[in-house]
């Protein structure tokens, strides 16, 4: 026998994992992913490789030869940013384009701050906004679904759903005249719409986030929180007049929202650790996202709304503690 | 099924000897018994160098209030009173006694007839407690007389008897309840005598279901006490915990479950009551489970107080050739030990031996924020946050964050995916925080 251990109590771990952790919200995003393959076709898959690709290459070159550290790309927490990455821009936007937002991705969004763990913003929304910020045009030029394509080029490409309502609605069009216009709800149920390549199919971002939650990887409290929000606050719009504002399921199907609640707004790094403080959390984007779509001048606000209730996380923790034990005495 | 709500952790049971029946250990050749087995003053020895002890003879007077008389194991003489290793890691001042035979002390009945009938009043069942030398045997070692005096201004209501035996591995409680439950029963009347109560709840856990039968059946014949079957979750045995799913009260911050109306004692702990009380037995002898995965034959023996744990694993077939780690109590809160030659003492529930490839900890990785170690916290603190504060030596904030809360359970250790030392840092910073908090009390 050799020399014996010692070491403190506990003696025995969990076999959870942070490789294990990150590969599971990985498996939970194929769905998405698939849905989004059939209707944006080869350019998805370029797409997507592209960004995973780039984004782990980003991270190795920054580990390994700017902060001389251990390397650990393969951890599965770059590949997550690289496809939600993807899933957070249009299908064809050019690759070369893809590879920046990448690199601002994982190098500014994440290494900037130590790397996994300590980077206060999400990382694939900090790409996707810089993005946004630089190539405006490409990245609002949506490629119109179609059942699996092999073109790279000369897609049609249009607007999406909440891009048309808000511009109609700014040219004095009533909601009647613009239901035609856009997509049918079990359309938008199935991702049969314009938007980002990720974004598009509702049921397919459900399903993996109910994966996420089987696997205890999320809890319900943010996505909850976040749609709940969104619904009750542009339900009471449409209450109050549904002649200029949008039925509230339509704001719920549409746009990023579904991609935001279940992926973006629950990134573990990002959010708040108490129950308590991601049901704040999840109101906070509800409500910033509501206020940008209907008062702001994106049509969508879910990727702004994220970010902003993301500076806000350090406060929440401050502010927000767990019950603890013995605080409420209630005996009897 | 009741339980606590508040966190906690379900990790593999692993009673790997819960079918195997309480044997008792032969006598060692030597039998080394530290003067602090016990939390509070050490004992101060009452014998010398060459002196001839027997069984059950008083060697180590309680000095003060909150400490215990300590007995002799085996009849023998004393080769020597000097610094030997135990399980803390430390070299702890022991007598050392070569047995010669095992001839007791006169006034103890060794006899297994049962003797229900308790004549003592409670002054006087407290005074036997503290003078056999009963500690609590969950792996606490509190004093069992302190406990069963009730502090002036409070009133005990009900007596929680912990057979929760939550930690994985472990089986000597189980055993204890199968093998001993009148014995046990009738310890558990005394101390509700001693206290005044008229009601009494033994938890058990829900993977015990032959436990939970039996002493269901049994306590038809002791009037107040009942059996409440609890789903298992670690750590329910804690104190706190149990008490909470017991009779769903909640101990303040700080406080003792006395201010609750509640007073916890050990399955265990009643059996040794017992045996002082009705068998003028003091404790020197306990059951301790011998495991692990690869251990020949996992066992439950009735060792003597003094016997070195090499011995109890010779008896449970021999060290396996690839042991990593020998823990002294279980897997969760449980101590690594640093030889088998540390003896077995008052507070050993059992010796747990980990295979190499179980032996070392995860690799430390950053943190991910993934909250897991603050929904697994059965205190509702935020263990992420205090070993980060511990770290930092930011007392005053480890103090605010309620550091002191903490029941040292591990359970945000064992879940951490990230193999991060918190429950290290957070011991540490405890310790700090104490210093601080004595220091100015003292001004």
């Amino acid at each position: 026998m050799s020399l014996l251990t010692v070491s403190g109590s506990p003696h025995v771990h969990d076999s959870q994992s942070v490789s294990k952790i990150m590969y599971g919200v990985v498996y939970s995003l194929i769905p998405a992913m698939l849905v989004s393959f059939y209707f944006f076709g080869l350019a998805a898959i370029l797409l997507t490789l592209t960004a995973v690709i780039s984004c782990m290459a980003v991270e190795y070159v920054i580990q390994k030869y700017l902060m001389k550290g251990p390397v650990t790309v393969f951890d599965g927490s770059a590949i997550i940013t690289g496809i939600l990455l993807a899933f957070n821009v249009p299908a064809n936007l050019p690759l070369w384009m893809v590879v920046i937002g990448s690199a601002v991705a994982i190098g500014m969004g994440k290494m900037t701050f130590g790397g996994l763990g300590k980077n206060p913003f999400n990382p694939a929304l900090v790409g996707r906004v810089f993005l946004m910020i630089s190539f405006p045009v490409h990245m609002t030029n949506y490629p119109k679904p179609t059942a699996f394509s092999t073109q790279l080029t000369d897609i049609v490409t249009g607007p999406t759903p909440l891009a048309i309502m808000k511009e109609s609605l700014q040219k004095g069009e009533s909601v009647a005249e613009i239901i035609p216009q856009i997509p049918q709800y079990a359309q938008l149920f199935l991702g049969h719409m314009g938007g980002s390549m990720g974004e598009i199919s509702a049921i397919a971002i459900l399903l993996g986030g109910l994966f996420m939650a089987y696997k205890k990887l999320i809890t319900w409290h943010i996505p909850v929180a976040y749609l709940g929000t969104v619904l009750a606050f542009t339900g009471i719009f449409w209450l109050i007049d549904p002649g200029y504002h949008f039925n509230p399921l339509y704001h719920l199907l549409s746009g990023g929202l579904m991609l935001g609640a279940v992926y973006m707004a629950t990134d573990m790094v990002t959010s708040p650790m108490s129950p308590l403080g991601m049901l704040i959390f999840g109101i906070g984007c509800g409500v910033l996202t509501v206020v940008i779509r209907m008062f702001g001048a994106y049509p969508e606000g879910v990727a702004f709304s994220i970010l902003i209730m993301n500076a806000f996380v350090p406060l929440i923790n401050r502010g927000i503690k767990p019950k603890r034990f013995g605080e409420e005495v209630k005996n009897g | 099924m009741k339980t606590f709500k508040l966190g906690g952790v379900h990790p593999p049971e692993n009673k790997l000897s819960e079918k195997a029946p309480i044997e008792v250990l032969p006598l060692p050749s030597v039998v080394s018994i530290p003067l602090s087995q016990h939390l509070g003053a050490p004992a101060s020895p009452v014998v010398a160098k060459g002196d001839k002890v027997k069984a059950g003879q008083l060697i180590a007077k309680g000095a003060g209030f909150i400490s215990a008389n300590i007995h002799s194991s085996a009849s023998g003489t004393v080769a020597k009173i000097d610094d030997m290793p135990d399980s803390s890691g430390y070299r702890k001042k022991s007598i050392v006694i070569n047995v010669e035979g095992d001839e007791w002390e006169e006034g103890i009945d060794l006899g297994s007839e049962l003797i229900r009938e308790c004549s003592l009043n409670p002054q006087e069942i407290t005074a036997k407690v503290n003078e056999k030398g009963i500690v609590g045997m969950g792996g606490a070692t509190f004093p069992s007389h302190v406990k069963l005096m009730v502090p002036p201004g409070k009133k005990a209501e009900v007596l929680i008897i912990n057979g929760v035996e939550c930690e994985p591995y472990l089986t000597s409680d189980h055993r204890l309840m199968l093998e001993k439950a009148d014995e046990m029963l009738v310890g558990i009347t005394i101390q509700m005598k001693a206290l005044g109560v008229s009601k009494a709840i033994i938890g058990i856990e829900n993977n015990k279901p032959d436990a939970i039968a039996h002493l269901k059946n049994k306590v038809k014949d002791y009037p107040g006490i009942s059996v409440e079957a609890l789903k298992v979750k670690y750590p329910q045995g804690g104190e706190k915990q149990l008490i909470k799913a017991l009779i769903n009260r909640e101990v303040p911050s700080g406080k003792l479950p006395i201010e609750v109306g509640a007073v916890v004692h050990n399955v265990g702990t009643a059996f040794a009551v017992y045996e002082a009380v009705q068998k003028n037995k003091p404790l020197v002898e306990r059951v301790v489970t011998v495991t692990g995965k690869n251990l020949k034959k996992p066992s439950n023996f009735l060792a003597r107080i003094g016997t070195p744990v090499s011995a109890l694993i010779e008896a449970a077939g021999g060290l396996p050739t690839d042991t990593g780690k020998v823990v002294n109590g279980g897997p969760m809160m449980g101590k690594a030990i640093t030889s088998l030659e540390v003896p077995v003492t008052k507070g050993t529930s059992g010796i747990l031996i980990f295979p190499e490839r179980e032996a070392a900890r995860k690799p430390v990785q950053n943190c991910i924020r993934c909250a897991r170690c603050l929904n697994v916290c059965p205190m509702g603190l935020e263990p992420y946050l205090l070993s980060v504060l511990a770290d930092r030596k930011r007392l005053e904030d480890c103090e605010a964050e309620r550091i002191m809360d903490c029941i040292e359970c591990g359970s945000c250790l064992y879940i951490c995916p990230s193999g991060r030392p918190l429950l290290d840092q957070i011991r540490v910073g405890k310790a700090e925080v104490g210093n601080m908090i004595r220091k100015r009390s003292q001004h």
